[in-house]
């Protein structure tokens, strides 16, 4: 196995694009000063992100600012229908090609058959970490693991021995370093087959994903994300959301092991017909 | 296809992992043969945090059934007995993949360590690995597991075929579970694989079929509510000395473990014995299928990482085709049947 991270073209195009955000900084120690506070250390000396953690927000509806909407189930009513959101997108818009925003916008209006999500697939980065269920942190020197409640999607950051993905994933390919208070994790080797939200909003294999993982207070977690695809976007984008501990002492991630539930749904019209 | 290689075990390679694997763990019966490794010499790694080390990747891969075979009775293999039932069931399987034939086209044996004997495994010089009873086999289903067992084939015959629907096939063809997550954890065909990370309150078990990570809290939190079952129970941890100890209730009974009841309650024991090998050991108590507990063991052998995503559902094929398949096979019995019919 290689061993090191390289520091490929999409490096240094995003510091590039961090460094206009922050002139003069380097995009850790940016972070640093938006933060202010530093997090308690596990026994191996890095800052502790142990714990259950939940997005609280409607990016996993739209990451892009949307006014509340029907139901796509009529059935569901006012339980079902999309409460609005001011989105999560840093700069309000994804900066999608014109065919790219053509497509997110087909994926809408065909969302309810296209949403690998309803048929449970593994939701894919960084669309797993908004999604409205809890997922854990369980750290080790070597590895961060990253639990998610919805489809049981799991995700192995690799802290040493990095390589470059061996295999395109559902859920990618993770290497993570910590940068100060930051734990910062590169992911690609994505199958392209996933999306950003139950909006349409996608990208293609080519995905490349920053996440910054950085403690803000005892309870609450800083998670900003960089995305880079040059067949779909024009540039590099991020969003940006507080994630939030699951404080109760009971917290304890259940099974959501949705393959059943979606069995007729996938399977239904392939069913025996029996006589009437 | 070519990858026709293989190595066949011999005598000797056994002889090698036979120390560890012949030795016993606390309170069972001697082997009465294999040279018993002083266990006492192993120093257990610690983590940072001051807890039994188990990191790492393993795997319980083994040709060692689960109940001592019919005409065996005795509870360990010699050496050289081991490594004829391995040599021929790594002929076996071989043989299945038969240039042309279907299971070599479906599961190419000699490739991806499919094939056990090709894979790390975890070599076992026990004839079976339940230990207790002493005579390595289930106790006798109770009236209430008899009972059980026969209500479940009825629900099965009402359903129907097995092509009849998604929901007629075995949870594995469906993707839903499979049998290295468990608990207990059985050995799988293959990708008998697990990945153990630890922190402070937390062990955590990636299983690699089917992504299923078990979460084992380390807290000393109280038994979760009644109600709350899940496909793979709730677990409980502790550590006893060195040795992790997992209970689990709480199971949902839908994927009976030996036809157990969703009041199965599984006690693990992981030790680690070796750098590269953990005990493995846990107890099944079920009042409503067995009169009494039984015990079994296994070990985990050291294997090479990473494990890589295993998404069954979202790939599967196999169960949509063979739908289409038997949908199609129906309407050409039906028309064959109309075609028949004029002529009577």
């Amino acid at each position: 196995m290689t061993a090191r991270r390289r520091r490929g073209p999409f490096a240094r195009t995003l510091a590039a694009a961090l460094a206009v955000a922050a002139p003069g900084l380097t995009p850790a120690a940016a972070h640093a000063q938006q933060t202010g506070y530093t997090a308690p250390r596990t026994a191996d000396g890095t800052p502790d992100l142990n714990g259950i953690w939940q997005a609280l927000n409607n990016a996993h509806r739209d990451v892009e600012p949307r006014a509340a909407d029907f139901s796509p189930v009529r059935e569901l009513g006012a339980l079902g229908a999309v409460p609005g959101g001011l989105g999560v997108v840093e700069g309000g818009a994804i900066p999608y090609t014109p065919e790219a925003l053509a497509r997110r916008d087909d994926n809408f209006a065909n969302r309810l058959e296209r949403d690998p999500a309803i048929k449970c697939y593994l939701p894919g980065v960084p669309r797993a970490t908004y999604m409205p269920h809890p997922f854990q942190i369980i750290q080790s020197r070597s590895h961060v693991m990253i639990l998610h409640e919805f489809a049981g999607a799991v995700r192995t950051v690799y802290m040493e021995d990095h390589v470059e993905s061996p295999a395109d994933t559902w859920m990618g390919w993770s290497n993570g370093r910590w940068e100060g208070e930051t734990l910062v994790v590169e992911t690609s080797g994505f199958n392209g087959m996933t999306w950003f939200d139950r909006a349409g909003n996608h990208h293609g294999p080519a995905l490349r994903v920053v996440e910054r993982f950085t403690a803000r207070s005892p309870e609450t977690l800083d998670y900003h994300v960089t995305l880079e695809d040059p067949n779909v976007f024009t540039r590099p984008w991020s969003m940006r959301m507080p994630l939030y501990r699951r404080v109760e002492p009971n917290a304890e991630l259940m099974e959501f092991r949705c393959v059943e539930f979606v069995e007729d749904l996938i399977y239904g019209h392939l069913r025996k017909q029996v006589d009437p | 296809m070519r990858h026709r290689f293989r190595c066949l075990p011999s005598a000797a390679a056994v002889s090698v992992a036979a120390g560890v694997w012949s030795m016993p763990a606390a309170g069972a019966a001697q082997p009465s043969s294999g040279a018993a490794r002083d266990t006492a010499a192993y120093v257990v790694p610690r983590t940072a945090d001051g807890h039994p080390d188990l990191q790492g990747f393993w795997t319980n891969q083994t040709y060692t059934p689960l109940q001592r075979p019919e005409g065996v009775d005795k509870a360990f293999h010699t050496v050289e007995e081991a490594a004829a039932i391995e040599s021929g069931r790594a002929a076996r399987e071989a043989e299945l993949t038969v240039p042309g034939t279907i299971p070599d086209v479906h599961y190419d044996f000699t490739q991806f360590g499919l094939d056990r004997s090709q894979s790390p495994f975890a070599r076992n010089l026990r004839t079976s690995l339940i230990v207790d009873p002493p005579n390595g086999r289930l106790p006798p289903r109770n009236a209430a597991g008899r009972r059980r067992a026969a209500e479940a084939a009825a629900e099965r015959e009402r359903r129907g075929g097995r092509w009849d629907s998604a929901e007629n096939n075995q949870l594995d063809d469906r993707c839903i579970i499979m049998r290295g997550a468990g608990p207990p954890m059985m050995n799988a065909g293959y990708n008998a694989n697990y990945h153990i990370v630890q922190n402070r309150d937390y062990v955590m078990i990636l299983v690699e079929m089917i992504h299923d990570a078990r979460i084992i809290p380390l807290d000393g939190r109280g038994s979760p509510p009644e109600r709350a079952r899940q496909w793979m129970g709730l677990p409980r941890g502790r550590w006893e000395g060195d040795t992790l100890v997992v209970e689990t209730a709480n199971f949902n009974g839908r994927n009976p473990f030996n036809g157990s009841s969703p009041r199965m309650r599984v006690t693990e024991r992981f030790t680690r014995v070796a750098d590269d090998a953990i005990l493995y050991r846990f107890t099944v108590e079920d009042p409503l299928t067995w009169d009494r507990p039984w015990t079994a063991e296994m070990p985990m052998k050291e294997t090479i990482g990473p494990l890589f995503e295993h998404a069954c559902h979202e790939g599967n094929y196999g169960l949509y085709n063979t739908l289409v398949g038997a949908r199609l096979e129906e309407r050409r019995a039906a028309e064959a049947a109309a075609q028949e019919e004029p002529r009577r």
